[in-house]
């Protein structure tokens, strides 16, 4: 029987500065993951992974995240990613308060 | 204390230059990042899940005022202003960046500091007891040993790929302030017809497989304990899982061989070696242990002091919480708790760093520990300058007098900064610590080890809490669940897993019941939760954390 397929986004973390980024329909790497392709086919998956794996220049870590199509795009399914949309709950330390979109 | 030879210098230069170059390449695409990963882990830094996160050792807890300067700069400069002390004695950084890691770490070594084998499969920071060099208590101070062990240790060439890490903890005092059997290999200092040596303890460990360790000699000569270490080391490094990594620590070995086989072992593999060990790292640790003489203690009265005692009540308060008896007479040892009831456990900024580092030069012999507790020590303070010490740490934001009490809990970062966690533990921490406060029972509660891990790692050691608190993902949501009567010290025990978890909304207000309710159950003020829960057994304890399943059974 096959898999059933969950929607996904791609995502890793920024080289240099480490933080969380998402792969954008256009191959960019996005801080918002609003910005992400949502992937809902397999096929599309794996290609997008071969691609993210070509940037390693510019990230590292990469992998496929469950995600759901809200209002303004994808949103996390899981709180874990949920934490790297925004940021640690102790501080207001990391994207919750690094607003500008800084795509590499 | 140690200060690096020109060995130790260049060894640590040398290793500064490789990892710049090794980052360099890996920016320039000269290295891929599974060529890079195990480089980086190497040195300490780690990707989390908001950035990278640099361990810098702190080796056996002790460092001097330059020292904790330089980690307030590295904080400054490279962080968001703060570091977070670890249960290995460690200091991690949350936010660098990895084209100034390299920087960072040439910064350490202007001090005598690195990030070396703070992480991978190695032998890791050795930790001691924090009060290590001035504990009444204390046979020998443990840190020469553990110093002439981090050297041994350090790049050797037969332990740099081990089965998995590897930890081993020290103590000179018979009251066990560094957990030692919840180590892979634990040495505690005994006396034996006037003879100084060690009983070692192997097997210990905490997370998914928690085990208190056994006793493999019950004796063990000074002279003969490094090789004695490295025939242990050696054995496990042979007779370890590598196919499960869930199986590879020397806990599991131990338990599959038995004791009295890996004693065999290491009995015989020990005959082999220790030939080759001719003496000289004796003579090592002679002229280490000359480093660690004892300050030049003053001679005051204590007058001051006491009056202030009198006084203040606060200081008072405060002096009962945070002090412990040192072995020089009019000498404190002094405790300065790095959880202010709501902080997260174990952080400190870059301005409470200085004060700290402020404070060990001019009142504390220019020496401060990290403990395993996540706490920072003033080894050596003269009653006398307490009242101004205190005064000092006021303004800082540094006085919290709750020291062994229910807020002075050990928390991992979790799932707030860690890419292992399943769950948060630094705000169930924060949550529990402002309860507590705001009943203004803590004194009143007494000596309480609260415990939390945001996974089944146990980081934050919460299998050997009194109360320990595990996070863990239940279906995409937090959940945590209790373990209680976990004991750390000399009379080391497991907690047991006191039934369902709770939801983040409800674990504080578990903990809330559970302690009051302890307080109900206990014969007198003086029966710590410990004493009355080995007394009474995990029945009344249950019965007050799930009343509805009491309820509905009746």
């Amino acid at each position: 029987m096959a898999r059933i397929f969950t929607p996904k986004v791609v995502t890793a973390n920024r080289l240099m500065q480490g933080d969380a980024v998402w792969l954008t329909a256009n191959g960019h790497w996005s801080d918002n993951i609003r910005d992400a392709e949502f992937i809902t086919d397999e096929a599309t998956a794996d290609l997008r992974m071969m691609d993210a794996d070509t940037q390693a220049h510019l990230i590292a870590g990469v992998y496929l995240a469950d995600a759901v199509m809200g209002d303004n795009g994808p949103e996390p399914t899981h709180f874990r990613e949920d934490f790297r949309t925004r940021g640690p709950s102790n501080y207001a330390h990391g994207k919750q308060v690094d607003k500008v979109e800084n795509n590499v | 204390m140690y200060k690096y030879n020109d060995f130790d210098e260049g060894f640590v230069r040398t290793r500064v230059a490789q990892f710049r170059d090794q980052v360099a390449r890996r920016i320039d695409g000269s290295l891929t990042e599974d060529e890079f990963k195990p480089l980086r882990l190497m040195n300490g830094l780690y990707l989390q899940l908001h950035a990278y996160m640099l361990r810098v050792a702190v080796p056996y807890g002790t460092l001097n005022s330059t020292q904790m300067d330089m980690l307030a700069h590295l904080a400054e400069t490279y962080d968001k202003g703060y570091g977070h002390f670890t249960t290995r004695q460690n200091i991690q950084y949350n936010w660098p960046e990895l084209g100034d890691v390299p920087d960072m770490l040439s910064d350490l070594a202007d001090v005598g500091m690195h990030a070396i084998q703070t992480s991978g499969n190695t032998i890791r920071n050795v930790t001691a007891d924090h009060f290590a060099g001035a504990a009444a208590d204390e046979i020998a101070d443990p840190r020469p040993v553990a110093e002439l062990l981090r050297q041994w240790s350090t790049d050797h060439p037969e332990f740099q790929f081990l089965p998995r890490k590897f930890k081993i903890a020290i103590t000179g005092s018979p009251n066990d302030r560094a957990v030692t059997k919840a180590h892979d290999i634990g040495l505690r200092m005994v006396m034996q017809n006037g003879a100084a040596g060690y009983e070692v303890i192997v097997g210990g460990g905490l997370g998914r497989t928690p085990m208190i360790g056994k006793v493999i000699t019950d004796f063990l000569p000074q002279a003969d304990l490094l090789p004695y270490v490295e025939a242990i080391v050696s054995v496990w490094n042979r007779l370890g899982r590598r196919d499960n990594k869930y199986k590879a620590r020397i806990k599991i070995t131990v338990h599959e061989h038995g004791i009295d086989e890996i004693r065999r072992l290491v009995d015989a593999r020990f005959a082999e070696i220790r030939p080759s060990f001719s003496g000289i790292d004796q003579e090592i640790l002679t002229a280490i242990a000359e480093q660690f003489a004892a300050p030049a203690f003053k001679i005051a009265d204590t007058k001051g002091y006491e009056a202030a005692r009198i006084a203040n009540p606060a200081f008072r308060s405060w002096t009962d919480t945070n002090l412990t008896q040192h072995r020089a007479d009019g000498y404190a040892i002094v405790s300065i708790s790095i959880k202010k009831h709501g902080a997260t456990p174990g952080d400190a900024t870059a301005d409470q760093m200085r004060v700290m580092a402020n404070l060990a030069r001019t009142y504390g012999h220019d020496e401060l520990r990290i403990s395993h507790e996540q706490n920072v020590i003033l080894p050596h303070v003269h009653k006398s300058d307490l009242p101004k010490l205190y005064t000092a740490l006021r303004a800082a934001d540094l006085a919290t007098a709750n020291i062994g009490l229910a807020s002075d809990i050990i928390a991992c970062p979790g799932m707030d900064y860690c890419a292992l966690a399943t769950a948060r533990s630094i705000p169930v921490a924060q949550e529990i610590a402002m309860r507590f406060d705001e009943l203004k029972i803590e004194h009143d509660i007494g000596a309480l080890k609260i415990k939390i891990s945001g996974c089944i790692n146990a980081c934050g050691h919460h299998h050997v809490g009194h109360i320990g608190i595990l996070g863990l993902d239940r279906a995409g949501v937090e959940n945590y669940q209790i373990t209680l009567g976990g004991d750390h010290t000399e009379t080391a025990a497991v907690g047991e897993r006191a039934g369902p978890g709770f939801s983040a909304d409800d674990i504080v207000p578990a903990i809330e019941r559970l302690v009051l309710g302890y307080m109900d159950l206990r014969n007198s003020a003086d029966e710590t939760f410990l004493d009355a829960y080995r007394r009474l057994g995990v029945a009344p304890f249950k019965a007050i954390l799930y009343p509805q399943e009491r309820a509905n059974a009746a």
